[in-house]
């Protein structure tokens, strides 16, 4: 044998590429290559743009306070002083900023692609990170202007020239005049798949005032999200004192709060054919708010009386997406929270990378109760399904495919 | 069991210090931890991240005085860990069991430190 080779992990350089190395081999062994991976719910660290994103701020003074203020979080006494990095132990984080790319293409697009290709995913909805938190700004305009900004930016830079790459574009929930405006301007531009709402926001999804976008989106086949999220300055979370609480509470009270309000008002039945998304709120709580709501609505239909069907009969029909997939010591819950979910064509693969809990693909792949064509369709076909994409492997596959003498398509 | 291979001289590896080796195709990390060295493959059995690649850290204490109250927390320099860099799994250097759980645990070689040298056995 010949002599082992050495790494001193102490003295590396971070690399996205080598960090994900073990990624890397799960994929080849589970035979990635032959199917497409799409990611519904992944992120980048748009801080690290800010000022390219400041500049498309319409607003001058806005813009020179952007510029002047920065986006990034404050320290350990401030309302966001979240350690969700958790100190440096999860040491991306940290060491992501100082990694190394080439001038072209965007540091974004080239840090994307790599974590990408390591996991084996071809196509990833992205989102950004510090800037979902606008949503809890008591400023509205500088709310609207951010998301503005953020949108413009990103469909310039990133989603016009990356198929590879798309986005559900962040409404400014607090205006729902401004959402109407941005869902008019950028439904139609290439790599926007639908729209994106954080849960964060303190009006009822039943609000009259966002009847005319739920119309325009149903109309345009444009799925809705409401992307799971925590704030310590919400009055109940603000008991709580370590993050995993304010964490594991926060991504999915507001959003059960959204989906009971969204049935109890009837939603599904005024807006039959709007697709609603349920990201990163795990899975855990979707059978909990089923019978929860089912048990509560048969004694009561007089409280939701647009409600034809059960609740859960609605929420069966939704989407959600994977991750945080609760890694339960009782796979029989598991398995039947897919059951009730009704997941194999419901369910859509996300890793919320780079975030601490984010999920590698293996965590859908190697489920013992799924056959190939369940995982298959969780890690990309419903995704596919939902959003109209065409079938496309990433070029690393595609080379490894021609070697191999694979010409068949992806299924 | 196959043959012992040597992987580094002992003066290589310092009091605390990681290194992780590629034996064939398998990666393991030698760790040197209160004098003795500890060997353990470079996946997580959470999600196969690359363990032996992140911080060691000590274990977190709430420090809890005699009437239940709470006073501060405190690191446990005596009880340290290897924390995996992709979730934040913490495992007892030690031993190679989650900090909590000891069902979870990283898969352990043998090692010996004989004549300057350090092996490990796979």
């Amino acid at each position: 044998m010949s002599k082992p080779m050495a790494r001193n992990v102490t003295n590396e350089g971070f690399d996205t590429t080598a960090h994900l190395r073990n990624a890397a081999a799960q994929a080849a062994k589970r035979g990635y290559d032959d199917f497409m991976i799409v990611d519904v719910d992944a992120h980048h660290y748009e801080t690290e743009a800010f000022s390219e994103i400041a500049d498309y701020i319409d607003d001058p003074v806005l813009r020179r306070e952007a510029k002047f203020q920065g986006m990034s979080r404050g320290g350990i006494a401030s309302m966001d002083g979240s350690y969700q990095e958790m100190t440096g132990r999860v040491i991306r984080y940290p060491e992501r900023k100082n990694e190394k790319v080439p001038p072209e293409p965007h540091r974004d697009i080239t840090l994307m692609y790599r974590w990408m290709d390591a996991m084996g995913v071809d196509v990833a909805c992205m989102f950004p990170t510090p800037m979902l938190n606008i949503v809890t700004c008591p400023r509205i305009e500088v709310e609207v202007a951010l998301a503005r900004a953020y949108n413009r930016w990103l469909c310039d830079n990133i989603l016009k020239t990356e198929n590879r790459l798309k986005s559900m574009l962040y409404l400014p929930f607090n205006d729902p005049a401004a959402c109407v405006d941005i869902v008019e301007k950028f439904g139609d531009k290439p790599g926007v798949i639908g729209f994106m709402v954080v849960a964060t926001h303190y009006r009822s999804v039943h609000d009259n005032a966002y009847m005319k976008l739920y119309s325009m989106l149903q109309e345009r086949n444009l799925p809705l999200a409401f992307h799971a999220a925590y704030t310590w300055s919400d009055k109940q979370l603000s008991l709580t004192n370590r993050f995993m609480a304010v964490h594991a509470l926060g991504f999915t009270w507001h959003n059960m709060l959204h989906m009971t309000n969204w049935l109890v008002n009837g939603m599904p039945e005024r807006f039959p054919k709007l697709k609603l998304i349920w990201i990163e709120s795990g899975l855990a709580w979707v059978p909990f708010l089923m019978q929860r709501l089912d048990n509560e609505f048969m004694m009561r239909t007089s409280d939701a009386p647009l409600l034809k069907r059960k609740p859960s009969d609605y929420m069966r029909e939704m989407y959600y997406t994977s991750q945080p997939m609760e890694m339960v010591d009782n796979l029989e819950a598991l398995e039947v929270t897919f059951k009730m979910m009704n997941a194999k064509t419901q369910l859509l693969y996300s890793s919320d990378y780079p975030h601490w809990d984010m999920d590698l693909p293996m965590t859908i792949y190697d489920l013992p109760f799924l056959d190939e064509q369940g995982k298959r369709d969780i890690l990309g076909g419903n995704a596919q399904r939902l959003f109209n994409l065409e079938t496309a492997l990433a070029p690393g596959k595609l080379e490894r495919r021609a070697k191999r003498g694979v010409k068949a398509a992806a299924g | 069991m196959s043959e012992p291979v040597l992987v580094c001289k002992s003066d290589d590896l310092k009091e605390g210090a990681v290194q992780v080796f590629a034996i064939g195709d398998i990666e393991i990390g030698v760790i040197r931890h209160k004098g003795n060295c500890v060997a353990y493959r470079n996946v997580c059995p959470h999600q196969g991240g690359p363990v032996c690649d992140g911080r060691l850290m000590p274990q977190v204490e709430d420090v809890i005085d005699p009437n239940g109250l709470f006073v501060c927390q405190n690191f446990k320099e005596d009880d340290m860990h290897i924390v995996c860099p992709w979730h934040g799994y913490e495992f007892k250097i030690a031993t190679g069991e989650h900090a909590v759980d000891p069902n979870v645990r990283l898969k352990k070689y043998e090692i010996t430190e004989r004549g300057g040298n350090i092996y490990v056995t796979l």
